[in-house]
């Protein structure tokens, strides 16, 4: 049994992969609560396929290389995020319409882009879905240091982001400045994006945001509970599904995903199998 | 002082207060929602520690009127001036949500919600402390809801979820209280807690502005009305305000009057948007 949690360890890519996951897991999912409470879950699944033209412009231009990458998505993460937070607060179109047509729109010009590479298939693919055991040690100092200022400035922010998430009314008459809020939040999604691109990539990633922080949200009452609760789901995945893709041969990026998504269906059952004892009961 | 200090020092002090000025003055206000005129050169005076029903039928602008005040939606013409300043220079408005409007499931206590009213006067990056706590117990027990304080937000009954903010108001030490159809959907007992409590508002010197569609109960409960059809038909005593003319002028085709012995009697048109929630 211990040997079949040490054996994958012999290899650094695995210990390296195991940091990256479990980093990558806690930083979105203190970020993914603020997705889910604030019903931003759709953006959250908009904004990592906006990003792609950057990515591939970065890929283009570096000829491949790690920074260029880099640059290009966070570029493009940021440029997105207060792009359709701009784009949503002027209310000549439907919020959600706004982000569809914004998200479709910059996908295609990076899959354009991209297929004009020959290995097209080959790159698309590890965009698409990330590649956690591809991670260097730059890219581990990297999810560090963006990942310790994105929690930094949630925890500074706290008490403001909860007024703002829960009632904007309230945050605009305690004169916050509701405006600047939004649009760092929108900044600290971007750079959560970023720094989660290697591990779960562009299509799985909502499920970062979303899945461990709605599974928290059916376990506790608290707001700061939820965070950490969310934080450890996603951990937890992070290893488990190295594990999983190491011994099943499978994907790192879906066998994450697929952990995190079997914690929320177990946080479900157990919750409705609560509720309706409660109510048989009373 | 160090820089962690200076940043702090950024928390909102709230404008200062000019004694002689009166507590919140509109003149000549125009306001706009979606592209609409949703109020018209509104033009008056309230003074400090006055409790006042805002009445008028669907869209007459009553949110918009308290939106102008609150300084948290622009006129288009005209000024709205709280205790001598612009209202968006101060912290002591409150404006409680609708109770539709409330993500109940949101992951909050009680005491948390009404700690929130505590924000700005905290300032950034400070954590509530024992004082802080302590004062936000009070607020609970003023309202009767501190056993309750460390309950899910969604726990409560409408009218301890009414109680609730109003607690959040006392912990913001609000000077002026408005709130959006506090009653709808609240039972006769819920809605009396709803009035006690004001009552004890009144003892504090707090300026409420309550928005409602039962005429009746605002002539019983109130010393003073406001009828609002976008345009300020009437404000003062209900008996000087709630005249047949006045009426008309406000409600149209909306309101029918029926002339019985015992004198007028106003049939009140409180359909559709007022009850799809009350369930």
């Amino acid at each position: 049994m211990i040997t079949l949690l040490t054996e994958p360890l012999a290899y650094a890519f695995m210990q390296r992969g195991l940091l990256a996951a479990v980093l990558v897991g806690i930083v979105c999912a203190l970020v993914g609560t603020f997705v889910v409470l604030r019903g931003m879950a759709f953006l959250g699944d908009a904004l990592p396929h906006a990003i792609l033209p950057g990515v591939a412009a970065g890929y283009l231009l570096g000829g491949g290389a790690r920074g260029p990458v880099l640059w290009g998505s966070l570029i493009a993460a940021i440029f997105t995020a207060l792009g359709i937070g701009a784009l949503t607060r002027g209310a000549r179109i439907r919020e959600d319409s706004a982000i569809g047509i914004f998200f479709a729109g910059m996908f295609a010009l990076g899959i354009a882009l991209i297929s004009s590479i020959r290995s097209y298939a080959v790159d698309l693919t590890h965009f698409l879905f990330g590649n956690v055991l591809g991670v260097t040690s730059n890219d581990l100092w990297l999810i560090g240091a963006l990942g310790a200022l994105v929690t930094l400035t949630l925890i500074a922010f706290y008490k403001e982001f909860m007024v703002l998430s829960f009632d904007a009314r309230l945050a605009a008459t305690l004169r916050l400045p509701t405006n600047l809020l939004e649009n760092l939040l929108l900044v600290l999604i971007a750079l959560t994006i970023v720094i989660a691109l290697q591990t779960v990539g562009i299509a799985l990633m909502v499920a970062m945001l979303v899945t461990p922080a709605a599974t928290a949200s059916l376990l506790t009452n608290r707001l700061h509970k939820m965070m950490m609760l969310a934080a450890a789901i996603a951990a937890f995945s992070g290893v488990a599904g190295l594990y999983l893709s190491y011994y099943a041969s499978i994907a790192s990026g879906a066998a994450i995903v697929l952990v995190c998504t079997a914690c929320f269906l177990l946080a479900w059952a157990w919750q409705s199998a609560r509720a309706r004892m409660q109510h048989a009961g009373k | 002082m160090t820089l962690l200090d200076r940043i702090r020092s950024l928390a909102h002090p709230g404008a200062p207060h000019a004694d002689d000025a009166p507590f919140v003055r509109l003149q000549n206000v125009t306001a706009r929602y979606n592209g609409v005129v949703a109020l018209e050169d509104i033009d008056f005076e309230l003074h400090g520690g006055e409790q006042v029903a805002v009445v008028g039928p669907n869209g007459a602008g009553k949110s918009t009127l308290f939106k102008v005040i609150a300084g948290i939606h622009p006129p288009s013409r005209g000024t709205a001036h709280m205790r001598g300043s612009d209202p968006r220079g101060h912290i002591c408005i409150a404006y409680l949500p609708q109770r539709n409007e409330v993500d109940w499931r949101f992951p909050v206590t009680v005491q948390d919600v009404v700690m929130m009213g505590r924000v700005s006067k905290m300032g950034l990056f400070r954590r509530p402390k024992t004082a802080e706590w302590r004062l936000v117990d009070e607020c609970l027990r003023l309202v009767d809801l501190h056993e309750l304080a460390g309950r899910q937000i969604s726990e409560l009954s409408g009218g301890q979820q009414q109680r609730m903010f109003i607690a959040q108001a006392l912990a913001q030490e609000a000077e002026l209280l408005m709130m959006d159809e506090p009653l709808n959907g609240l039972d006769a007992p819920s809605q009396d807690e709803v009035f006690s409590i004001l009552e004890t508002l009144k003892g504090r010197g707090v300026t409420v502005l309550v928005a409602m569609h039962d005429l009746g109960l605002a002539a019983q409960r109130f010393d003073s009305v406001l009828l609002l059809n976008k345009r300020l038909v009437g404000y003062g005593p209900p008996a000087d305000v709630f005249t047949e003319a006045h009426l008309r002028r406000a409600y149209g085709g909306h309101l029918q009057m029926v002339e019985t012995p015992e004198g007028t009697l106003v049939l009140n048109d409180t359909c559709c948007d007022d009850d799809t929630h009350a369930h």
